[in-house]
C-alpha cells in the first residue's frame, strides 16, 4: 500500500505585495545618494572645464616650467642657501622655510605667553588677574595686520643704529637685528663687531622676523590665554579644595592637578589657535619679512603665472595646516580620558 | 532670396563669433570694452594714487597727476567729460591682476614696459605709448656720504617687491659683485616708510617716484639722488591682448596729446585751432587732425573729434607734463627724455594719417 501522502500544510498566508521601487526603503536611500553624488561630480567637472576653456582661450594653460627659470631677486635671509640664479622653485622653497620657521617659532611663544596669562586669570593676586585681564581684550580686539605695523615700524624701527646700538656682552640689538655671538668661520668665537657700520655677527635676527613674531605671539598669546583659562575652568572646584586640603601651594595645585586635567579642554581649542597661527603669519609681507606669500608675490608678478602660483601656495599652506592639526589631534587622543 | 539667405549666414556667424571683424553697415568697430564703458558712462582707470606728480589725491579730494592726466584724456575722448572716471589705487603686485580679469579698463600707473608684460605667453598686456622715460635711480641720506653703488656695499637697501626695480637692482648688484640685503615691501608707502625709519641706508625706484615721494619728506633736502641711472624704465600706460580696438583706441589717444603739442595746439588755443579748420579748407593735416575731415574717430569707434575733446580736457602732452612734473610743479622734473622729438627727445607720434 502506498503510504499515505502527508496532509497539506496549512495554507501559508500571501506574502504581501512587494512595495513599488521608489516606495522601497532599501533602493531610496541609494537611488538619492547615486544621483546627488552625480550632480556634484557633473558641478565639479564643469568647473574645472570652464577653468581649463578658459585658461586655454586666454593662452594660460597650467604650465610648471617657470619653475625651472632664474628667479633673477634676492632674499633678503634665508635659511637654506639663495641667490638670483637659482630656479623659482628654489626660492619658492626659501619662502617656505621661512614660513616654517617664523611658525615654529611663533607656536611655541604663543602657547608659552598664553598659558602664562591664562594661568595668571586664575592668580589669587588681583593686580595680575586684572592685568591678564587688559591684556586680551585689547589685544584680542584690534586688527593683527595694524598690531604688526605697530610692532614694526613704531616699536622695532625705533632701536637706535649702528655704534648708538644696545650693546651687551655678546649680543647687540639694533635697528637691523638681534645680532648673537657664536662660532663663525673656522669655528672661531666672534662676537658681534661693527665693520663699515654695519654690525656683523655668526647668528643674526632681523628685526622683521622680530616684529612679525612678537606680533604673532602676542596676538594668539591672547587667544590661547581665553582657551587655557577656559580649559582650567572646566576642572571641578572640588579638585583645587582637595589639593589645598593636602597642603599643596597655588602653583603646584596647578601643576601637579588642575593643568593636567584641563588638558582634555585646553587641547581641541588650542589646535584651533596653531592653524590661525600659521595662516596669520602670511601678513609678513606687511612688515618685509620674506615668507613664502612674499616670495609668491613676487613670482606671479614676475612670470605671470597666476593660477599656477596661487596653487602652490594653496597646496602649502593646507599642507601645513593639515600637519598641524594631525599632530594636534594625536595630542588630543593621548590626554583623553581612557575609558577602562 | 540668395542674398538673403547669405545674409542671414553672415550675421549668424557674427554672431557666433566665428567671423572676426564683421562690423555690418556702421563701419565702426567691434570693441567689446568700449561698449561697456560708454554703456556704463564712466572709465575705470587703475592708478598708484600715492605718487606725487603722477597720480595723487589733492588738498580737495580729486586726484591729480600725469598719469591721472591720461585717464581724464581718454575718458573726455571717449565719452566726452574728464570727469567721469572712476579710480582704482593698485599696489604693484594687484596691477596687472586687475587689469586681467577686467575690474580696471585702462591701467595708468607707472607700469615699466617689458618684453614678458607685453607678450602673450606673460602678462599678455597692450602697450600704449610710453608717458614717460624713465630711469632707475638711488635716493640716499645725505649725511649717509654714499656717492655710487660701491657704497652701498654691505648696505641694506628698500625695494618695492614684485617691481622690474627688485630685478634691477640684483642684475646691477650681482654685475659689480657688491654684496647687499634687499629688504621688500609690499606697497611704495611700506617701502619709504622703513626708508625713513632708518631701516635701510638706501631706497631705490624710478627716479621720477624717488623725486615726487621725497617732496613729501619731512626734510627734502637731507635726501640725495645718486647720479647712477641702474636702468630704462618707460612707464607706459597699458589695456590688455584681449581687445585690439579699444588698445588702439587707447593708442591714439595718447598720440593725440603728443601730436597736439608737436602742432602747437594746447588747452587754451584748440578752440581757435578748430575754428581756423573749418575756414580753410587748404589745411588738410589740421583738419584731419581734428577731425574737421576724414573718419579717424570712426576707425578707433571714438567720435570724430577725439583729439579736441582730450585736448580741451587736459592739455597737449608738454602741458601735461610741465604741470604735474615739470617746472611749474613741486618735482621740478628736467624734460630730459621726454622732449618732443625735434628737441632731441622720445616722444615722437606717428602722423595721423
Amino acid at each position: 500500500m502506498a503510504p499515505v501522502p502527508p496532509a497539506d500544510p496549512a495554507p501559508r498566508p500571501a506574502p504581501p505585495p512587494s512595495p513599488p521601487w521608489w516606495r522601497d526603503r532599501r533602493i531610496v536611500p541609494w537611488v538619492v545618494q547615486a544621483v546627488v553624488g552625480l550632480l556634484v561630480l557633473l558641478l565639479i567637472a564643469f568647473l574645472l572645464g570652464n577653468l581649463v576653456r578658459n585658461l586655454t582661450a586666454a593662452g594660460l594653460l597650467l604650465s610648471w616650467r617657470w619653475l625651472q627659470q632664474p628667479a633673477g631677486f634676492d632674499i633678503s635671509e634665508s635659511v637654506i642657501p639663495f641667490n638670483a640664479q637659482l630656479p623659482y622653485w628654489r626660492a619658492l622653497a626659501a619662502g617656505l622655510v621661512n614660513t616654517i620657521r617664523a611658525v615654529l617659532v611663533g607656536l611655541v611663544g604663543a602657547t608659552l605667553l598664553g598659558t602664562l596669562v591664562g594661568m595668571a586669570s586664575f592668580s589669587h593676586n588681583g593686580l595680575l588677574r586684572r592685568l591678564a585681564r587688559v591684556y586680551v581684550e585689547v589685544v584680542r580686539n584690534i586688527p593683527l595686520l595694524l598690531q604688526l605695523v605697530f610692532w614694526y615700524f613704531v616699536v622695532f624701527l625705533s632701536f637706535p643704529n649702528g655704534v648708538a646700538a644696545i650693546q651687551l656682552p655678546g649680543v647687540v640689538l639694533a635697528k637691523s637685528g638681534l645680532y648673537i655671538a657664536g662660532f663663525g668661520e673656522g669655528l672661531r668665537w666672534m662676537g658681534p663687531t661693527l665693520v663699515n657700520g654695519v654690525w656683523q655677527a655668526p647668528v643674526r635676527l632681523s628685526v622683521e622676523f622680530g616684529a612679525l613674531l612678537t606680533g604673532l605671539i602676542v596676538y594668539s598669546g591672547a587667544f590661547i590665554a581665553e582657551v587655557v583659562r577656559g580649559g582650567i575652568a572646566a576642572v571641578p572646584k572640588g579638585q583645587w579644595e582637595a589639593a589645598s586640603s593636602l597642603g599643596l601651594s597655588w602653583f603646584a595645585t596647578l601643576r601637579r592637578i588642575v593643568l593636567p586635567q584641563s588638558l582634555r579642554v585646553i587641547v581641541p581649542g588650542l589646535n584651533t589657535q596653531y592653524i590661525s597661527l600659521a595662516k596669520n603669519s602670511s601678513l609678513a609681507v606687511a612688515v618685509g619679512y620674506t615668507d613664502l606669500y612674499s616670495v609668491a608675490e613676487t613670482t606671479l608678478n614676475q612670470t605671470g603665472r597666476a593660477v599656477e602660483v596661487i596653487l602652490v601656495l594653496l597646496a602649502a599652506y593646507l599642507t601645513l595646516d593639515l600637519l598641524i592639526s594631525a599632530l594636534m589631534n594625536g595630542l588630543n587622543h593621548l590626554v583623553q580620558i581612557r575609558e577602562r | 532670396m540668395f542674398r538673403n539667405r547669405t545674409r542671414s549666414l553672415v550675421v549668424s556667424l557674427c554672431a557666433a563669433g566665428l567671423l572676426a571683424g564683421c562690423a555690418g553697415d556702421g563701419g565702426g568697430v567691434q570693441s567689446q570694452k568700449l561698449s561697456t564703458i560708454t554703456g556704463r558712462g564712466k572709465l575705470i582707470c587703475g592708478v598708484e594714487g600715492k605718487l606725487p606728480g603722477f597720480s595723487f589725491v589733492g588738498p580737495d579730494g580729486k586726484y591729480l597727476g600725469l598719469d591721472v592726466d591720461v585717464c581724464k584724456a581718454v575718458a573726455a575722448a571717449v565719452l566726452g567729460d574728464p570727469e567721469k572716471v572712476e579710480y582704482r589705487d593698485l599696489n604693484s603686485s594687484e596691477r596687472f591682476a586687475a587689469l586681467a580679469s577686467g575690474e580696471v579698463d585702462l591701467l595708468s600707473r607707472n607700469t615699466t614696459m617689458t618684453l614678458s608684460r607685453d607678450a602673450a605667453g606673460g602678462n599678455g598686456l597692450s602697450f600704449a605709448p610710453t608717458t614717460f622715460y624713465d630711469g632707475q635711480g638711488v635716493l640716499v641720506p645725505v649725511a649717509s656720504g654714499i656717492k655710487d653703488l660701491k657704497g652701498l656695499a654691505g648696505k641694506t637697501i628698500c625695494v618695492e617687491s614684485g617691481t622690474t626695480t627688485e630685478l634691477n637692482l640684483a642684475d646691477r648688484m650681482r654685475e659689480q659683485n657688491i654684496p647687499y640685503t634687499p629688504l621688500k615691501f609690499q606697497t611704495s608707502d611700506q617701502t619709504f616708510a622703513a626708508y625713513l625709519g632708518d631701516r635701510c641706508v638706501a631706497v631705490t625706484s624710478d627716479r621720477s617716484q624717488l623725486a615726487g615721494k621725497r617732496t613729501s619728506f619731512p626734510k627734502p633736502d637731507a635726501h640725495t639722488l645718486l647720479p647712477v641711472v641702474m636702468s630704462k624704465e618707460p612707464l607706459t600706460p597699458a589695456t590688455t591682448n584681449g581687445d585690439p580696438a579699444w588698445a588702439d583706441a587707447v593708442r591714439w589717444i595718447v598720440y593725440g596729446l603728443m601730436q597736439a603739442e608737436e602742432s602747437g595746439i594746447t588747452q587754451a588755443n584748440v578752440d581757435a585751432k578748430l575754428a581756423e579748420a573749418k575756414a580753410n579748407t587748404n589745411q588738410a593735416d589740421l583738419r584731419r587732425f581734428l577731425g574737421v575731415e576724414g573718419d579717424f574717430g570712426k576707425q578707433l569707434g571714438l567720435p570724430p573729434d577725439f583729439v579736441v575733446k582730450a585736448v580741451k580736457a587736459v592739455g597737449n602732452y608738454g602741458e601735461i607734463f610741465d604741470r604735474n612734473v615739470g617746472p611749474a610743479s613741486a618735482l621740478k622734473l628736467d624734460r630730459g627724455l621726454n622732449r618732443q622729438w625735434k628737441d632731441g627727445g622720445l616722444i615722437y607720434s606717428p602722423p595721423f594719417r
